[in-house]
């Protein structure tokens, strides 16, 4: 669906995009994820044709892109960052704009289109009120029905539950789930990483314009070789289990031990009591912020130190993961598959 | 998306809010005029004026020498400047560009919008001011105007020569009218180049008034008369020609010349910069 080979885009001294090598098979949920200026949006952008690469090749459904781009943009749905729309005009009318202004096929079917559109964004019953009205949520559901409107076989969303509330997020995963089951392709670029983690099968994360990792999920989400236990008699089984607890926060301990039953076994038949006890399994946001550095958006001074970086996760990404257990843990189990390399004023200063 | 560009611009309200304006000052200035009989002194004020009075569907062209040097071409520099930067800058440019319209369709699609703006701006302002003309002026075939500096000269000549039939009046004031309208699109396409180079329409449209009026200062200098003949308001006056008897071509023919080239240069310019541009709005 998606190939490109060695993209490369500089914006004058700015190496924006850095030799990506991307690949999207139909029929995946790609998410493609990135901390904020890693050059999501850019390489989102040439896929569309509205940027063009300084080297590199792109072939969208087959095509190479920019010089087809005509053939390959009817079949494309886009909500590229923010959605846009004429604040002056309704919903409705603005859709009916952007049908008509793209290549013509059936002027007479147009309403029906429209309306079919905001059904399935769940603007159905939307009035004749001016789109600057709208609140942001509303804005966003207009912006994707305008990518739904001509049921396209690929649909590159950037940010799509941006503004929603949780029922909105899951309504809208459910939608592309939905359209995806339909064999619409999905490449979702996002920062959210609990939005990909429940709906992408497959990942690529940019950090700095490097493709660092590209995998299908359940292969990156794999066993740590670890269990945690929880336990009221911790102490105890922090004894039994002796040489083999990697890690312990109060009555949870982290063992090196791939098999959760026979820990279990271990401990019951000495007579421990256990509250849960389950396999380590490696999380999105372990692996994301294993293999990238903080984001464009994070302008640290001199005097600020590198571990402390290190394990700051961005704002978002705080925000956005649910707490499961085993994911407090600061350890970094997953392959490091790029080492960035940082510029630290403060380490010469304070060696 | 020639007709959604067109749809775009009468839904638009500042469409028809900037016409309304267009035709209202001529209104205002009539009213007054009619009220008060004090032209301005000839030679002074607004070309053609002071013979108004006398001949109300003259007004036509009177209305367009007073919205002309300001008024109109501040309205042409508004809407051409906002054609792409103002996609840009709303959001929709991407999205336009998305669906897909090719850049070339687009640019051309915002061209004919302009150009229709254009002209329905002129003809609005003739067709309002001939109407109040013909309400608040009288209708005497005869000139009063002494003669004495140019634009006086200018109305004497006719007038008072042979004096003009109510047809030639008319068909010289469509003239005058086709004329302006070259010379706004000139300012048009000056306009439109600047707003595919920027994302801010304001920053298009007063790059394109600030061009006008570095030319008019120029035109009004001696000392740069070597430049003067391809400056884009050199000939802007030039429809004044039309009612003179006879009609004086040299200068109406040199204003549509150089307007034409300003237009190919910049829509040329503008084509090349758009369509070669990276979208990052």
């Amino acid at each position: 669906m998606i190939v490109t080979r060695e993209l490369t885009k500089r914006f004058g001294h700015v190496l924006a995009v850095d030799h990506v090598d991307l690949e999207v098979r139909e029929g995946d949920r790609y998410g493609f994820l990135g901390p904020n200026g890693s050059g999501k949006t850019t390489v989102v952008r040439m896929l569309l044709g509205l940027v063009y690469a300084t080297s590199g090749q792109i072939e969208v459904l087959g095509r190479p892109v920019p010089s087809k781009i005509s053939q390959v943009l009817p079949q494309i749905g886009s909500l590229i960052e923010a959605p846009a729309a004429y604040g002056h005009l309704s919903g409705r009318a603005n859709l009916l704009l952007i049908d008509a202004a793209g290549p013509h096929r059936g002027g007479r079917a147009r309403s029906r289109r429209v309306d079919e559109a905001l059904d399935r964004v769940g603007l159905g019953g939307i009035d004749s009120r001016a789109v600057k009205k709208y609140s942001l949520g509303m804005r966003q559901r207009l912006g994707l029905a305008a990518a739904l409107l001509r049921a396209p076989r690929l649909l590159i969303l950037d940010e799509p539950t941006n503004g929603l509330d949780p029922q909105g997020i899951r309504e809208i995963r459910d939608l592309l789930a939905e359209l995806n089951a339909a064999g619409t392709t999905v490449f979702l670029s996002s920062h959210q990483l609990a939005e990909v983690e429940q709906l992408c099968t497959r990942v690529g994360v940019l950090d700095h314009g490097r493709l660092v990792l590209q995998d299908d999920l359940d292969a990156l989400r794999g066993l740590t070789g670890r269990v945690i236990v929880r336990s009221p008699d911790a102490d105890r089984a922090a004894a039994l289990l002796d040489g083999r607890v990697a890690h312990r926060d109060a009555d949870r301990l982290v063992i090196t031990e791939a098999d959760p039953a026979a820990v279990n076994a271990e401990l019951v038949s000495a007579g421990l009591r256990v509250t849960e006890v389950s396999a380590e399994r490696r999380s999105l946001e372990e692996l994301v912020l294993s293999v990238t550095s903080s984001g464009s958006d994070r302008i640290d001074g001199p005097r600020f130190g590198q571990g402390a970086r290190r394990h700051q996760p961005g704002p978002a990404a705080a925000g956005a993961v649910p707490t499961e257990p085993g994911l407090a843990d600061p350890v970094r189990p997953g392959p490091v598959l790029a080492d960035p390399v940082r510029v630290d004023p403060a380490a010469d200063e304070e060696a | 998306m020639i007709a959604v560009e067109l749809l775009k611009l009468v839904r638009r309200p500042r469409s028809w809010v900037s016409i309304a304006l267009l035709c209202g000052l001529p209104i205002v200035v009539a009213i007054f005029v009619a009220v008060t009989h004090v032209a301005p002194p000839p030679g002074q004020g607004p070309a053609l004026l002071s013979a108004v009075l006398s001949n109300g569907s003259l007004f036509p062209a009177a209305a367009l020498a007073i919205v002309l040097p300001i008024f109109l071409p501040i309205a042409v520099a508004v809407m051409a400047g906002d054609s792409i930067a103002g996609e840009a800058s709303s959001g929709m440019l991407r999205y336009l560009l998305a669906r897909p319209v090719g850049r070339t369709r687009l640019l051309i699609a915002k061209l004919i919008a302009l150009v229709a703006y254009v002209l329905l701006a002129v003809v609005l302002v003739a067709l309002t001011s001939y109407l109040t003309g013909r309400l608040l002026f009288g209708n005497s075939p005869v000139a009063v105007t002494p003669t004495g500096i140019t634009t006086t000269n200018v109305v004497a000549n006719t007038l008072s020569g042979t004096g003009l039939t109510p047809e030639q009046v008319i068909l010289r004031t469509a003239g005058a009218v086709a004329f302006i309208a070259v010379s706004m699109l000139g300012v048009g396409a000056i306009a439109l180049f600047l707003s595919t180079i920027t994302d801010s329409s304001l920053g298009a449209a007063l790059g394109a008034i600030a061009a006008l009026i570095a030319s008019g200062v120029l035109v009004a200098l001696n000392a740069s008369a070597a430049v003067s003949p391809y400056l884009p308001t050199r000939y802007w006056l030039a429809w004044l020609d039309f009612f003179r008897q006879p009609i004086l071509w040299r200068d109406i023919d040199r204003g549509f010349e150089i307007q034409g080239v300003y237009v190919l240069v910049f829509l040329a310019a503008a084509w090349a910069n758009f369509a070669s541009k990276d979208i990052t709005s």
